[in-house]
């Protein structure tokens, strides 16, 4: 090849690829800055750009009580959810991170298949299971639903963190006469804090933002947020949603800085 | 476990997955159990037992053509995501800190925002006074506004948009792995940049890859918020389908012999996927 050539060829290779790299920076970027502008106008329909600016359907927030009473129940129930997955999951991913055998394997690909199978199947096949024990859907039975689909992402993380963990710090421990039970409090559980949170985190945002499952798993009396969102926006197209939009998006973007700082939340997704 | 050796402080008993798994046992494994038993059942009152809702489903030209159209947006959103999710994998492995920094803020703002939120801003985007269409009114482009909402296209970039992070985030790990020698060797051994992306990053990769493809896939069939809101009320997939026959109708059996049958296909894609994996990963470190 003649330089010319192979310079063309280059050049045609790192346009081509910054060409769609920008392209899918837009792509990630659009929705977000469209939503908040969309927030913040002054009229009564979701035409971009507004007609103009005014914090009109924030103030309206304030008034919205059955918004602010499904995000109540939802942040309950995502609270529940959490604390179940961290306590049930840290227990699970000790025990079956660093084990090699058959058993350990076969529990770790038991707790990861709520990922990939298909939320809204489970969602229907937990409410015929509730409805043949004969009991009525409730926020509990909502929780026990939510922790199946949540608790993967615990036990993902835990496991991680227990793979990075050097084993000649628990070794040291234990020759240095401390017993196994203040050996996990002093040690690991400290060491592996960030993963966990990270966890924990992701489980909780998860839970918050589940339909397939309340689909099924309310009751009337706990309407959730998202599911009241995306009921709101089959019925009409309501510039309120915009600003329920925007108040989420700032505590994602604000829960996303702390948590990049605190448990580097990035590394652990990857 | 019994065989684990008292005084190895580095792994823990196994006993201590036992309330996970007895959870799964009574709370994930019992219910599809339930499924798959309601599924077999001949009239929706539960009378009798029999297949007739499979023969029903597999007989059936709308439902199966429901079945392979959502299995075929897969295909699509996930060819889309991987076409613009590499580049920018590709960017962000050789950007300076402060650039990564933001690209992961990018990245990962979509992941963890709400379904409803993300689906939401393309209501507005692809609307009839949306973005898209008024850019392109002012551009002189069109005199009418055109229907982007409710279309096959515009739920399929939607989609992409929601899926990516799942895509980018193995993209990167993959990238990050590969040792930036190989790159060097291959020029200099004459080699353009088309033919080492091709020859050396693809290959060594494709463990990243298949994984991207694979939670980008099953992430978007199921994808119920965003097939409903942007692909609207004509286009109908199997996550609004078994709603429909549960909820609506109230027909319990045939609801969970569709369920039934998407798990399948899901769990069939999920061991392809598995299979090229392995396979994959085996090539990449020969």
């Amino acid at each position: 090849m003649t330089p010319q050539r192979k310079s063309l060829e280059a050049l045609s290779f790192q346009a081509a690829l910054w060409l769609l790299a920008a392209l899918c920076f837009v792509l990630l970027v659009l929705p977000t800055v469209v939503v908040i502008t969309v927030s913040f106008t002054s009229g009564f329909s979701l035409k971009f750009p507004p007609p103009g600016y005014s914090l009109r359907w924030y103030s309206a927030l304030l008034d919205a009580w059955q918004l602010h009473f499904a995000a109540t129940n939802s942040l309950k129930v995502a609270a529940w959810t959490t604390a179940l997955s961290v306590a049930f999951g840290v227990a699970a991913a000790l025990a079956i991170a660093r084990s090699e055998t058959w058993k350990a394997r076969l529990l770790d690909s038991l707790f990861m298949s709520p990922l990939v199978l298909p939320a809204l199947a489970f969602g229907l096949a937990a409410l015929m299971f509730f409805s043949v024990l004969g009991l009525p859907v409730s926020p509990v039975t909502l929780v026990i639903g939510h922790v199946v689909v949540c608790v993967p992402y615990v036990v993902r993380t835990t496991v991680a963190a227990l793979a990075q963990l050097n084993p000649a710090l628990l070794e040291s421990s234990a020759s240095l006469g401390a017993s196994r039970l203040h050996t996990l409090r002093r040690i690991t559980l400290p060491l592996i804090a960030p993963g966990i949170l990270a966890g924990a985190f992701i489980a909780f945002m998860s839970s918050f933002d589940n339909v397939p499952v309340s689909l099924f798993l309310r009751d009337a009396r706990t309407d959730m947020l998202p599911i009241r969102m995306w009921q709101d926006l089959e019925g009409k197209l309501d510039v309120t949603i915009a600003a329920v939009s925007g108040v989420m998006i700032a505590f994602t973007i604000a829960a996303l800085v702390i948590m990049e700082r605190v448990a580097g939340l990035s590394r652990r997704l990857r | 476990m019994a065989a684990t050796p008292r005084h190895d402080t580095t792994t823990y008993d196994l006993k201590l997955a036992l309330p996970l798994a007895v959870f799964f046992l009574a709370f994930f494994l019992a219910p599809l159990a339930i499924l798959l038993f309601v599924s077999l059942h001949t009239d929706s009152s539960m009378t009798a037992m029999g297949i007739t809702q499979y023969v029903k489903f597999l007989g059936d030209p709308f439902s199966l053509s429901v079945l392979v159209r959502t299995l075929w947006v897969g295909v699509e959103v996930t060819a889309l995501c991987l076409l613009l999710g590499l580049p920018m994998a590709w960017v962000y492995v050789r950007a300076p800190g402060w650039v990564q920094s933001i690209l992961m803020l990018v990245v990962l703002l979509p992941l963890l925002t709400s379904v409803v939120v993300r689906t939401f801003a393309w209501i507005v985007i692809l609307g009839r006074q949306g973005i898209v269409n008024s850019t392109l009114a002012t551009l002189g482009l069109i005199d009418t506004p055109l229907r982007l909402l409710y279309t096959e296209g515009g739920m399929i970039v939607a989609l992409a948009q929601v899926q990516m992070p799942l895509m980018v985030l193995p993209l990167v790990t993959a990238l990050s792995r590969l040792d930036p020698n190989l790159l060097d060797a291959s020029a200099a051994l004459g080699a353009g940049s088309w033919r080492t992306f091709g020859k050396v990053v693809l290959p060594l990769t494709l463990p990243g890859i298949i994984a991207g493809c694979l939670l980008t896939y099953a992430a978007s069939i199921t994808a119920f918020i965003t097939q409903t809101l942007v692909g609207g009320g004509q286009l109908l997939f199997m996550p609004m389908y078994i709603y429909q026959q549960s909820s609506t109708l109230n027909n319990w059996p045939f609801a969970a012999a569709i369920s039934i049958i998407f798990l399948c296909a899901v769990l069939a894609v999920v061991s392809l996927f598995n299979a090229l994996g392995r396979l994959s990963s085996g090539y990449a470190h020969s």
